[in-house]
């Protein structure tokens, strides 16, 4: 009976340690990877066609679903931002409310987090599969290394689309937010720009959300990248390394997030 | 045999706890057609794989035109890699690539030749496998068999020295069975390149190849010429040979009795 108990919390144990050690091998090779991406870096940009390829692939075909949102973002932060501002007689800074929390929270954040929902994805199931039908191994055995043609130009492209993505998130929001202030809510339309224009700091809010958006791309781009390159070669392997793509995403952009905004904030 | 572009020196290679390869010699000659056969899940493919250099042996060594496989540093596989064509078991054709783009791939990351010359060597490969017509059609456009001939115009593609081919004859019909052969043997003689062909079809293999090396338990368990393993009164080769269900490759994966775990019910 006794022994039964202590065989089964051994078992327990074991399976816990199996688990841990397994991570910390998965975190290493992520490491390893990451540092080999680097490495073969200098391959996407002495053959700039492929990094614009997937630039296109990754940033442009993202496009809709960022715009789309951004819109709508925009439009709902005027509706409650003006809810609150009017109760203590500030309605005129809706612009800034609007702008600030775009371009130094809202842009980056939802950008990355529709982004590795969107193309993080794409990116993960493509690599995956390609695994899967042995056409890395076949790239390999042509002597040409996957990392180098397949690996570092997708995440070249990530790196430079992100940025790209969230200026253009903050501008169709501030566009939405100005359509429900302005011409639906009535806010005074030179109180909206002006303020906007005197309160929000290039270097202090513009700069730092350029800095995160850079940073969530290299984290979503390269979680993408290493999920479908670490899946196994199966339909189930490729289909968890999809949702890894995007849980793993998610948390390390919001982690990210509020690591960057704590440095960055003086109060 | 002697001028051996490949040798398999008492190799051994397990993972996962399981010793897949204990102690196999081969030797392929340059020229020739060599099938490794045996059953699935004998480690042909694995073979492959440690001749690639993309699986280290556990013991022993593969060595290519003299050079010891695992022993070579990155560009020193590149380089042992470039005299190497590798056909795939379902093609591994590029599927963002169509098929003119998939056999010109090798020849734009490897060379500098110009476009029209490019150009010419695909259309050469491509007509040699009979698929000239098809060279502007993607890879899902294509059936198994066609996959499978482009897949070895693009293997062929910088004319090799090793051809390696993975289960060529997988899932094909009769009619493409027989023009994989023919493409396989005329391309061998044509390049005078030795190619190696795992398989475990017999009959098609015995009518093209010049020596087969039979595989299992992890070991070399019978070799020989075609004439000489049809005429073998070994029994694992006379089992794979006609055939039969049953023999030294059981049909049952191990498990326990039979009737002491039917009458234990449904306890899987």
């Amino acid at each position: 009976m006794f022994s039964g108990l202590l065989t089964k919390v051994a078992n327990v144990l074991r399976g816990i340690g199996h688990k841990l050690v397994d991570q910390l091998w998965r975190f290493g090779g992520a490491v390893r990877f990451s540092g080999y991406v680097l490495l073969y870096s200098g391959e996407s940009f002495r053959r700039l066609h492929l990094t614009i390829r997937e630039i296109y692939f990754t940033g442009v075909m993202s496009l809709i679903i960022i715009l789309v949102s951004a819109f709508f973002v925009g439009m709902v932060l005027a509706l409650q931002g003006y809810n609150t501002l009017q109760k203590y007689g500030s309605s005129e800074a809706i612009g800034v409310l609007v702008a600030l929390s775009l371009v130094r929270e809202l842009g980056p954040v939802v950008t990355a987090l529709l982004f590795a929902g969107r193309a993080g994805t794409a990116i993960t199931a493509e690599i995956g599969l390609m695994k899967a039908t042995e056409q890395l191994s076949a790239m390999e055995m042509m002597a040409v290394s996957p990392i180098a043609r397949v690996v570092a130009p997708r995440f070249w492209a990530g790196v430079i689309s992100m940025p790209l993505l969230a200026a253009l998130f903050s501008m169709v929001g501030v566009l939405g937010g100005y359509l429900v202030a302005v011409p639906l809510i009535g806010v005074d339309n030179g109180a909206f720009w002006s303020q906007m224009q005197a309160n929000v700091d290039f270097r202090e809010d513009i700069v730092n959300g350029v800095i995160k958006s850079v940073v969530f791309g290299v984290a979503c781009t390269m979680i993408a990248l290493f999920e479908g390159f670490d899946a196994p070669p199966t339909a189930e392997g490729v289909s968890r390394a999809t949702t890894r793509t995007v849980v793993n995403s998610s948390l390390a952009v919001l982690a990210l997030d509020f690591i960057m905004t704590s440095f960055m904030i003086n109060p | 045999m002697t001028d051996n572009i490949v040798e398999i020196d008492n190799l051994s290679f397990g993972y996962k706890g399981r010793q897949l390869h204990k102690g196999i010699n081969m030797a392929f000659p340059r020229g020739k057609v060599v099938a490794i056969m045996g059953g699935s899940g004998s480690g042909k493919t694995t073979l492959l794989r440690l001749i690639g250099g993309q699986l280290k042996p556990t013991r022993g060594e593969v060595r290519v035109g003299g050079k010891v496989v695992h022993h070579q540093d990155r560009d020193g596989l590149h380089t042992l890699r470039r005299k190497m064509g590798m056909l795939f078991q379902f093609g591994a054709l590029f599927t963002d690539l169509s098929v003119y783009e998939n056999v010109a791939f090798p020849m734009r990351e490897h060379t500098d030749l110009p476009e029209t010359m490019i150009r010419d060597l695909v259309m050469m490969k491509l007509n040699a496998v009979g698929l000239r017509g098809a060279a502007q059609l993607m890879p899902t456009e294509l059936s198994g068999g066609m996959a499978r001939r482009v897949a070895l115009a693009r293997a062929v593609a910088l004319d090799p020295s090793i051809i390696m081919y993975d289960e060529p004859f997988a899932g094909l019909d009769p009619i493409s069975m027989g023009v994989v052969c023919n493409l396989i043997r005329s391309l061998n003689d044509a390049l005078g390149a030795t190619s190696i062909v795992v398989t475990h079809d017999v009959h098609e293999t015995f009518s093209f190849v010049d020596y087969v090396y039979f595989v299992g338990n992890g070991v070399v368990v019978a070799e020989g010429t075609p004439d000489e393993l049809r005429n073998s009164d070994l029994p694992f080769v006379h089992q794979f040979v006609h055939g039969e269900a049953d023999g030294p490759v059981p049909f049952h994966y191990p498990a326990p009795d039979y009737a002491a775990e039917m009458l234990r019910g449904h306890n899987v």
